[in-house]
């Protein structure tokens, strides 16, 4: 026992004196925070397909940002902006049109690997914008996330309440006078931003375990919306702090960890646990 | 006081004409009954009526004002009913997302509106039920939730689509009673829109029935009538009443309720009962 404390004080702390992990650690609080609860609308809302079709979208603008000479997070995050826009305008009818979406979807991971065709100095930047790469996320970076991240999180809290009543009503909220055209715009431009933010962390292909795995497991706990956001939001950043110190560890890849701790924090989730959480 | 006037009302949805130059009057504290076959407009109706679907021409006013959406005077239980994924939700969270709902900020619900939320389901008797999942109660359970929701905001006219449908004789009775109990209680009018006729017998005022682009509205016995009814639907219809139920017949098959009740004693006896001809 007192050999397994000493091991934690003195390993954790020392994983913690390398910058790239005190910057890793913060960069992936902040993501987890904002797709924690983000995530729970989006699994509410049955859109998670978008939150994929988002990211997927937004390989091709970081790998356009590249080719341009810009920083790969912005070209993400206008990107995945525009489309996540444009999707709310064209509204839920085409975007469920699942043909076209898996085109458009082919067709912007192909454009992004044109982009990276043309420019090959910036080829290994392929595995990290699909698979992400957070230890070496910088202090800049970790900045510009906390931004967006706040933007975010203060942008759904001001919809939070008639968002909630169009994703779960909507009959009843258009009739009440809520424009469910105008808060699955500006719903959608939210995730497009946390989008880009998890495509950081875990990379574009794997922004599920972020923003679905805990919001999904966080809705099996708990029959209530303010203590499923909170749990959604511990889970992820537990999923990554967690995955974080295995990868430090194991030597493994983080976002390994990430989707490996998501997909079996789901999997306890649903198994039938004599109620856990109970309001 | 007039809960329900239209004068001279046209709806469309795109090209088509659903309902036209509709006339009528609805008086505060009636119960109607609204029913039609498939398509006849009678959640296009109740949608006009919440100032979701305009009116192409004439006028529609609800409690002697023009309809408009958000109407706090109007309570609404619409046919289709929540997301997919609300039935992990807690009945109580369900309905607490009506109130303010329209609102920015934190979906919170403050002590005002927890009060209003438990008036509202101790009314109808849903106390209990609504600490559990959605997806664990019965669907005559979340009749009474849905009920209780519609409540919210002491509404005068409550607008309720097909809430029997899926429902067995049991739970349709028990559904019924309740609105009618809340009807009377709280002095509000009432539109029931639903797929048969006798489950409401003798709990409605009158009766609404849309077809063909038309509309007729009056008691039982002078709208179910062959005359009236035929012109609704455009063909030949009778009415045929055996002990106190009323079938609607078009060449010898019952038209209403198809589908969806299959006790319906579809009367296979040739001797028809004519229905008085009262016209409306």
């Amino acid at each position: 026992m007192r050999r397994i404390r000493t091991d934690i004080t003195t390993h954790i702390p020392a994983m913690l004196e390398y910058d790239f992990m005190r910057n890793a650690f913060a960069a992936a609080t902040i993501v987890a925070v904002v797709a924690g609860a983000v995530g729970y609308f989006l699994v509410l809302r049955s859109q998670t397909f978008a939150g994929h079709a988002l990211a997927h979208v937004g390989f091709t603008g970081a790998t356009g940002a590249v080719l341009i000479g810009v920083s790969p997070l912005w070209g993400l995050v206008l990107v995945t902006l525009a489309a996540g826009l444009g999707m709310g305008f064209m509204g839920e009818k085409l975007a469920q049109r699942d043909v076209a979406i898996g085109l458009v979807l082919a067709l912007a991971l192909g454009l992004g690997l044109l982009f990276l065709h043309f420019f090959t100095a910036y080829a290994s930047q392929a595995t990290a914008l699909l698979f992400g790469n957070v230890l070496a996320v910088d202090v800049q970076t970790v900045w510009t996330l906390l931004g967006l991240g706040a933007i975010s999180i203060a942008l759904l809290a001001v919809v939070s309440r008639p968002l909630l009543f169009a994703s779960l009503q909507p009959e009843l909220a258009e009739a009440k006078g809520v424009s469910l055209r105008l808060y699955s715009v500006l719903f959608l431009a939210i995730v497009a931003l946390t989008t880009a933010e998890c495509a950081q962390i875990v990379g574009v292909l794997l922004v599920f375990a972020l923003m679905v795995g805990p919001a999904a497991a966080a809705m099996r706990l708990t029959h209530a919306v303010a203590t499923g956001v909170l749990l959604s939001v511990v889970l992820a950043v537990v999923e990554a702090w967690l995955g974080l110190t295995l990868a430090f560890y194991t030597d493994w890849p983080t976002s390994f960890w990430i989707t490996a701790l998501s997909v079996a924090i789901y999997l306890l989730a649903n198994l039938r646990w004599p109620a856990v959480v109970r309001t | 006081m007039t809960a329900i006037a239209l004068r001279d009302v046209r709806l469309t949805l795109g090209d088509r004409v659903v309902l036209d130059t509709i006339t009528l009057d609805i008086a505060a504290g009636e119960f109607v009954g609204v029913l039609g076959p498939n398509g006849a407009g009678k959640t296009t109706l109740m949608r006009a009526l919440l100032g979701l679907v305009p009116a192409n021409r004439g006028a529609i006013q609800i409690l002697g004002r023009p309809a408009t959406r958000g109407n706090p005077a109007v309570g609404y239980l619409p046919q289709v009913h929540a997301a997919p994924m609300a039935g992990h939700l807690s009945g109580w969270d369900f309905i607490a997302s009506v109130v303010d709902g329209h609102r920015l900020g934190l979906p919170l619900t403050g002590r005002a509106g927890r009060r209003e939320i438990e008036r509202a389901l101790d009314r109808v008797g849903a106390l209990a039920l609504a600490r559990r999942p959605l997806a664990e109660i019965s669907g005559g359970e979340r009749q009474r939730l849905l009920l209780a929701q519609a409540l919210i905001g002491s509404p005068k006219l409550l607008l309720l689509d097909e809430p029997l449908i899926s429902l067995d004789p049991r739970h349709q009775t028990e559904v019924i009673g309740l609105v009618k109990s809340l009807q009377r209680e709280l002095r509000i009018t009432v539109l029931f829109s639903a797929h048969e006729l006798n489950p409401l017998l003798g709990v409605i005022d009158r009766v609404l029935y849309l077809g063909s682009g038309q509309a007729a509205l009056g008691t039982v016995d002078e709208v179910i009538t062959g005359p009236v009814l035929s012109r609704l639907y455009g063909s030949e219809i009778e009415v045929v009443r055996i002990k106190g139920r009323i079938f609607v017949m078009s060449g010898g098959h019952e038209l209403e309720g198809d589908g969806h009740r299959h006790d319906a004693h579809a009367p296979h006896s040739h001797g028809h009962h004519h229905a008085h001809s009262g016209h409306a």
